[in-house]
Formats: C-alpha cells, structure tokens, sequence
C-alpha cells in the first residue's frame, strides 16, 4: 500500500512547478549578470567620450572616437598581427607535436611512458613566474630576444602539457581493434595516424587548439618580459602600455576599446567551434 | 591458401601466462576454430598468428615459412574483429578498398576488387554509406569483404557474430560456411560459442588457461573428450559428473546412491569422477534395478526438448534432456536414473578420461 495521507493536493504540486521554475530562471539570470557585466561594461566604457567617463551609466553613448583613434594607433594595429602570428603559430605547433607525442604516450606502450606523463602534468603545474627567468636564459642562448620566436617558444612550454594530456587521454578512448585493423591493412604509425585516427579526433583536435590559441592571445607575463620594443609588441602588453595625450593621463576609454576588439576574434572562434568543443569535452566519458 | 604451423608459442604479460608452449598444425584449406573460456587465450593466440600480439617464445610459421617476426601486413592474412573494426570516417567502399590504397594498388584494378567482392557479399547498393548507417548484419558483411578484398592467403576471425541476435547469427554463421566452401582458404575462427565451434569447424582445438586441451573433429571431441574439461565445455546442457571412489577390498566402483560398478581389480588411475551427458539418462521408476536414485525437483519444456533436474544429494543436482516430455512427476517425488555403460565416463584424479573396458577390464554392473 502506497501511503497517500501526508501529501498536497495536485494544485499545490503544480504551484511548486511552477515555482521552482521561477527560481531556476531567477538563478541563471544573476549568474548571467555577474559574469556578463564586466565585458558589458568595457563595451559601454568603450564608446564613452573622455568627459562622460566619469558619469554612471548603463548606456551605451556610442560615441566610436575611441576605437577611431586605436585604429589609427600603428603600435596597436601592429600588435594584433603579431599576436595573430603568435598565437597561431604557438598552437598549430603544439597541436602537431602534442599530436605525435600522444599517439607514442596513448598507443605506444613503452616503459617509461607513464613516468613522462605524469612528468607533463607536473610542468603544467608549475607558476609561469617560477620558469620566467630560467626561460629568460634560455631564450637569450638561443638569440630569441625580442622576437616574435620567443613568445612562440615560451607558449610551447605553457600549452603542449594540456594539449598533450587532453590528446593522449583522447586516443586511448579510440578503439584498439581500429588501429589493429590499419596495421594489418599495410599502414605504417604515421598513416594510421594521419588517415585512421587524426579523422576521427575532430573535436578533440578543434578544442584543444582553441584553448591552446586563446591561451596564447591572452598570455601577458611572458610577451611583457621577453619582447623589449613597441613593433614586436602583442596585445595583452601593448593595452597594458596604452598611453593618453599626456603621461597624466589614462585612456581608459581607448584600453577598453582595445579590450573589446580583440576578444572579438576569440568570440568568434568560440562560436564557430563551440559544438566540436561540448563534443570534444564529453568524448572522453561516452563513448560512440 | 597456407598451412599454420605453431612451435612451441608462449606468450606472457608481465608475469601473467597467457599461452603456455602452444603445439599446433593447421592443414592448407583446413576450417579450424578455436573454443574456450573467457581469459583462455584463445584471441592472444589468433592475434599471435596475424602478428598483431609478438610472441614472446616459439615460432610462428605460416605456408611452410618462417614468419614469427614479420609484420602483420605482411603476412599475408586477413582479420575480421568482433567490433568489425570498419573506418568511421569511410565510406563501405573505401573500408573495403584501403588496405589495396594503402598498397598504392591501380585504381582500376581496386574498383575492379571492389566490384567482385561487393557481388560476392550482396554489399553493392551500400557502398556509398557509412558504417553508422549500417545494420550489424551489413557491418558484418562489409568486415568480411574487407578481409576477402586483399585475397588473403589466410583468414582470422575474432569472434565475429557475438555482437549479433541470434537469428543474424545463425544466417552469418551459414554464410561464412558457405564462404569457406566456396574459396576454400584456410580459416581460423574464435568464439566461445559451442554451437558455432561444432557446426562450423573440420577440427576444433578447445584453449584453458593458455593450453591446448585437445584438438580433434567435433564429433571426436564430444564422443572421446580426453579430458573432464573437454567432457564439460562440449555439449549443452553440460556433462553431469559425480565423484566416485573404488572399494579396494571388493573392487566394486561406488558412486552416487544406486550407482555400482564391478571391475576386474584396481588399474594404474583410479577413476574419481563420473560423466554422464544428460541426452543418456531416462526417467525410471524410484527403485529400479542398476539405476541411480533421486528425487525430481523440476522440468522444463522447450517445445522442441525437455529438460529436467534431479536432485541426486543436497549439492548435486543432474540435468536429464529427452525429446520427450519430461513432466507427470511431482517435486520431490523418488525416481530412479536409467543409464548405459556405453554412455558412462570416468576420469581420474588428475582429470584425464579412463577409458572404461581398458581400465576396468570387462565390466558388469551389478545390483548392490
């Protein structure tokens, strides 16, 4: 016998619904606001004139003089090509190595790879402030100094140990039976990895160097300390470098534009993307 | 077309036995199929044959020729896996042809491959799908097409219809019949399905625990199983067995209640256990001469047979079959068990089959 005394009538349990929908929307709407504001604020900020800066309001003027006159910056506009060439180059890089060393590390069983793993993932942990000046040296024997190769170098360190985790945890979920079905079709390693499996690591591939590339674009402590000129500058610096009319001055207007402009790209990206990542991300826990 | 050859093949992960000195001859267009329980190796051993699993001990020799250290793709062999193992990302056309690609084989020539091998498997209209849109049946099909397209010399299956319903099953299981009559490669098949093993092989070798249990024709090892495992692994339902022991004072042979053996004095391997399959026994009446007594817990009717259960102690229960119904007794009610010397097995300590008139001598039973 099923107990029916102690509950509500039917009307009340669809009030409840009804309610608890209510404040599940109430939730997501704060959070929405909490993590939406700070951009939507760089945005308002952003088409301010300098005077109504310092007025309180939630209204966008636009005004478009502040991103007028970033364009018309060539320290800045230079900075987002370098950081381009940067940040595409660091993750295609890592992405190829990591790519190889996955395969070795996931299918390869060697003796010494579980050691190298946990090796990875012990770099990945480190500070970037802790490797900063033992990088330093080892950028300048290799005459890297204030060069676009520098920051190339120092973001290989930072990303190949998550891309290279992410990946190789992502070729052992991909059946043994294919690979062994390659080998005997007459594949070497290397086709069995360019044509059986990179086809099949799509969304792991998309995600992986998405994160990889914004790691890179936004990366600040390394590009400050090894690039020494304003032309080899990349964004993250060359806002933080900004300068106003005179040295009193902060222009802040125009370091809000800048912000704006160049999390653009990333949006973009996100977007175009952002299916191969939730399918990338999951991969790993349902197999298909 | 070759012959296999296996020389002493062992192989160990870690400190983990896998295959343990494994002897073996397959003949040139010989169907062999290899049967055992999970974890007995049977899959390391096929995969050691196709060079996918290096051995770590013995030899490998397929068509008279040496080929323990050569590649996979080289030797000459086809695989079909139990997933199927079909390229996601190609097409069935393109699963089929790209080990000849791989082989940078004239495109003519591939498609004229293709063509034959899709003819032969009924796959044509399906070659521009992908494996997802295919039925497991079809995926089927197109793993063995993959493995017929590189006119293998031999081929290997890993138990390739267990991932089936059992009406697929069976309709593949007469297709790669048929298959092997029609090419006439020697084939090498690994299941854990007895009816698959018995129907399908010219000999059967039954792997436990990394060894060879025996290796004969299905009808050999059903009638003469040299061992208590072979007796047990073949035939459903199972064997049943009951210890015995020898009166070494009257040289009488007691078992199970009811059960009385005379034999001639005691022979070098004292039997210790007894089999009889369940097709040998009938029902009798409680108190029968020479039959084995027990009570009738419950039967079951198939339709096409009859099975029931016969309590003979407390953990010792018998499977009787008969194509005749098997009910009109109450649970719990005294029967007796009807059997033949013909029909008897005895096995000693250490598991091998004493054959009976031999170990025995001429033997009669007797009432008690």
């Amino acid at each position: 016998m099923t107990q029916t005394s102690d509950r509500y009538s039917n009307r009340t349990y669809r009030r409840l619904k009804a309610l608890k929908r209510i404040g599940l929307y109430a939730g997501v709407t704060l959070v929405l606001i909490y993590m939406l504001f700070p951009y939507y604020w760089a945005i308002i900020s952003s088409t301010k004139t300098r005077e109504s800066l310092y007025s309180f309001s939630l209204v966008p003027s636009l005004d478009f003089s502040n991103y007028i006159s970033l364009f018309n910056n060539p320290i800045f506009m230079g900075a987002i090509v370098n950081s381009a060439i940067i940040a595409i180059s660091s993750s295609v890089l890592s992405l190829v190595i990591s790519l190889l060393a996955a395969y070795a590390l996931g299918r390869l069983h060697f003796k010494l790879s579980r050691i190298i793993l946990i090796c990875v993932l012990m770099i990945s942990v480190f500070p970037q402030v802790v490797v900063l000046s033992g990088m330093f040296e080892v950028i300048g024997w290799l005459g890297f100094y204030n060069r676009p190769a520098a920051l190339i170098f120092s973001y290989l360190l930072l990303i190949l140990p998550f891309t290279t985790w992410v990946l190789t945890s992502f070729i052992r979920d991909l059946p043994v039976e294919l690979e062994e079905a390659a080998l005997i079709d007459g594949c070497s390693r290397m086709r069995i990895l360019t044509h059986v499996l990179l086809p099949l690591m799509g969304p792991a591939i998309a995600s992986t160097g998405l994160l990889a590339f914004i790691l890179a674009w936004n990366e600040f402590l390394f590009a400050l300390t090894f690039i020494l000129t304003d032309e080899n500058r990349t964004v993250p610096v060359a806002i933080g470098l900004l300068t106003g009319s005179s040295r009193y001055e902060y222009p802040f207007g125009q370091i809000m534009a800048a912000s704006v402009t160049v999390t653009l790209p990333l949006l973009i990206l996100v977007l175009i993307f952002q299916r191969k990542i939730v399918a990338g991300l999951t991969s790993g826990a349902v197999k298909g | 077309m070759a012959s296999v050859t296996l020389k002493e093949v062992s192989k160990s992960f870690g400190a983990f036995d896998v295959l343990q000195s494994i002897d073996l001859t397959i003949e040139d267009g010989e169907f062999i199929v290899f049967v055992g329980p999970s974890g007995c190796g049977k899959s390391t051993l096929l995969r050691a044959i196709a060079g996918l699993v290096p051995v770590s001990k013995g030899d490998v020799f397929i068509g008279g020729e040496q080929v323990t250290d050569v590649p996979a793709s080289k030797r000459g062999i086809a695989f079909v896996f139990q997933s199927y193992a079909l390229y996601p990302h190609m097409n069935v056309a393109r699963n089929i042809s790209f080990a000849l690609e791989t082989a940078r084989m004239a495109k003519a020539e591939i498609r004229q491959r293709l063509t034959r091998v899709a003819d032969m498997l009924k796959i044509g209209h399906l070659l521009d799908r992908r494996p997802k849109q295919l039925s497991g049946g079809q995926r089927q099909r197109v793993a063995i097409g993959r493995a017929l397209v590189s006119q293998p010399q031999l081929f290997l299956f890993d138990e390739p219809l267990s991932n089936l319903d059992a009406d697929l099953r069976m309709e593949m299981r007469f297709e790669i019949a048929k298959l092997h009559a029609e090419i006439g490669t020697t084939m090498i098949y690994v299941t854990h399905d007895q009816t698959e093993a018995m129907t399908l092989a010219d000999r059967i070798v039954i792997l436990n625990h990394g060894r060879i249990e025996q290796v004969g024709t299905p009808r050999e090892l059903y009638d003469r199983p040299a061992n208590r495992f072979v007796a047990g692994f073949l035939g459903s339902p199972r064997m049943n067995f009951a210890p015995v022991h020898t009166d070494t004072s009257s040289g009488l042979l007691h078992g199970p209640s009811g059960f009385v053996f005379a034999t001639s004095g005691t022979g070098s391997s004292q039997p210790v256990t007894l089999g009889l399959r369940p097709e040998a026994l009938e029902i009798v009446e409680a108190g029968t001469a020479q039959s084995i007594s027990g009570t009738f817990e419950r039967a079951e009717d198939l339709g096409y047979e009859h099975i029931a259960y016969v309590r003979l102690s407390d953990d010792l229960v018998w499977t009787i079959r008969s194509t005749e119904p098997l009910s009109g007794h109450a649970r719990g009610q005294a029967v007796g068990l009807g059997w033949q010397i013909k029909d008897l097995y005895l096995f000693n300590e250490a598991g091998i089959r004493v054959d009976v008139e031999a170990a025995r001598g001429p033997v009669v039973a007797v009432q008690s």
